[in-house]
């Protein structure tokens, strides 16, 4: 199921792979070890910290800050369609950090290192298969959730 | 611990290399290395390969260049860490010579990267980043360092003009070096007039993918000494440190922590400090990288660098001669050979035999070579006596 997540996806199997089963019923997934407590964001499954590979998903607001971004114009294979595109990186209320696209309700030039955001849960409808991915949203942005 | 000796360098034309293969361009820097040191082939215990795979038709290369370079039975092996792969090479025949296995090593820092399509370098550069939960998002090489800018511009008001400052030297420099790819000078309105990359970066904050190779013979104390006697340059001090893969599990995209700490290393076990480097060769693959750079290595304070090349410090006749040969900018970044080819660079400094490039009394130079962003940082002190 990982494949489900990107655009482009290079990473089919992982011991995370429900993080994008989640993802599309719009639920931002981080982890917590079950032995030692260490949360991520990313959610990896062997903790860091004690070597346990006992985890559990944990939900994560997607409420953040912008910490640094870029405008892509030259893009890579899967991306030319997209150009220009802006990728920024968040760090998370909870801890942690993602990088995701800028979305629509913030304009590129409106952008600023510091600023409150809200990473919301997306789904390509563009593209046939399953696909989804996240992208950063001005604060206050609701989407909706699975049950 | 023996010291280690430089007792060889040589270097090819750095380019689009149409005219020849890899181990083709692995033999010209090879010959000018036995040439340059007056070494017999017969004395060589061993050769290390330094080139990134990925971009070769012909798997596993060490084994072709072992041959064409007529060196059948000895043994050799391939280092890889991306960019960094030369000094990578370097630090193993180090660890080689050091072990008393090879007293006489041969490095050779080779790559063909012309040799894909336009596709196909596409392709890759789409996996230069962490794959899982970053290169999803279209991330690019340029677009990383990008990020590194836009912070480091935010935190400490780094100019886009400064930015640009440092291509303008490099290339600057580029332009007396024969060996470079681009050997003219650029203007910052050129610089500023190129087209966009990756915000903050247009065309003239990018190296270029060249083809090329660059050799180094290292020899334990005693050999060196007897083959290359007063010229031999000395490498007193190997750092090497890693940082995360995935910029999302480093909390400062202001520097490599890789760097800081492959440069403490290094210092300390050349007892030496930032101060004492009279001649660098550092990564700069984006304008930033050479920036960070200088603060990394500590040769300016952190969030200085900005200032350090506006105030021309990084020129020679400054603080410390930078990129004096082009850097990867003008020179071009074969990526396997870029490691080698900065030592190559600092040995004939060392030497005074870099002409009109000439460092004033070179004694100490320092190499600063990166893999991807940071991932690896290798950092080499070499002395003149």
């Amino acid at each position: 199921m990982f494949s489900w997540f990107g655009k482009v996806s290079f990473v089919a199997y992982t011991k995370v792979s429900d993080f994008a089963v989640h993802l599309k019923d719009g639920r931002l997934m981080g982890s917590r070890c079950k032995q030692c407590g260490a949360t991520n964001f990313p959610p990896r499954a062997d903790c860091a910290d004690c070597l346990s590979g006992d985890f559990e998903y944990r939900e994560v607001s997607g409420r953040g800050t912008i910490y640094t971004y870029s405008v892509i114009a030259a893009a890579p294979t899967g991306f030319d369609d997209d150009v220009p595109y802006t990728v920024v990186v968040v760090d998370l209320e909870e801890g942690g950090r993602l990088l995701a696209w800028l979305g629509d309700s913030i304009a590129t030039d409106d952008i600023e290192i510091g600023m409150p955001v809200q990473v919301v849960p997306k789904i390509f409808d563009e593209i046939e298969e399953i696909k989804v991915y996240y992208t950063v949203e001005k604060t206050g942005t609701t989407w909706e959730k699975a049950p | 611990m023996s010291r280690i000796g430089i007792i060889g360098a040589g270097h090819g034309v750095f380019g689009r290399r149409s005219d020849a293969t890899v181990q083709e361009l692995a033999f010209e820097a090879f010959r000018a290395a036995l040439e340059d040191g007056g070494i017999d082939r017969d004395r060589l215990d061993a050769t290390v390969i330094a080139a990134v795979p990925e971009y070769h038709k012909q798997r596993s290369v060490a084994g072709v260049v072992q041959e064409y370079l007529n060196l059948n039975p000895r043994p050799t092996w391939l280092t890889e860490v991306a960019c960094a792969s030369g000094s990578a090479a370097i630090r193993t025949a180090w660890m080689a010579i050091q072990s008393g296995l090879h007293p006489v090593v041969a490095v050779i820092g080779c790559q063909k990267m012309t040799e894909l399509s336009t596709p196909e370098i596409l392709a890759l550069m789409g996996r230069v980043g962490e794959v899982q939960w970053e290169s999803v998002f279209g991330t690019t090489f340029p677009g990383y360092y990008a990020m590194f800018a836009t912070r480091h511009m935010h935190e400490y008001g780094t100019t886009r003009e400064q930015l640009l400052e440092v291509a303008i030297k490099n290339h600057h420099y580029g332009a007396m070096n024969p060996n470079a790819l681009f050997r003219k000078e650029i203007t910052m309105a050129k610089a500023l007039d190129s087209d966009p990359v990756a915000s903050p970066f247009c065309v003239y904050d990018c190296c270029a993918n060249a083809d090329g190779a660059a050799c180094l013979i290292l020899a334990e104390e005693d050999v060196a000494n007897s083959i290359a006697g007063d010229r031999t340059v000395w490498l007193d001090g190997v750092g090497c440190a890693t940082s995360s893969m995935s910029v999302l599990r480093r909390p400062d995209l202001t520097g490599l922590p890789s760097a800081q700490k492959a440069a403490e290393d290094a210092y300390k076990m050349a007892g030496v400090t930032a101060q004492d480097i009279d001649v660098a060769e550092v990564h700069d693959c984006f304008t930033i990288a050479e920036i960070m750079a200088y603060e990394d290595l500590g040769f300016c304070a952190k969030g200085e660098g900005g200032p350090f090349i506006s105030d021309r410090r990084s020129y020679i006749g400054g603080d410390v001669a930078v990129n004096v040969d082009g850097g990867l900018k003008a020179k071009g970044h074969p990526i396997g050979a870029t490691g080698v080819s900065m030592a190559v660079e600092i040995v004939k400094q060392l030497r005074s035999e870099s002409g009109e490039r000439q460092v004033p009394d070179a004694q100490v130079g320092l190499t600063h070579n990166v893999g991807g962003i940071g991932q690896y940082t290798f950092v080499h002190v070499f002395k003149r006596s």
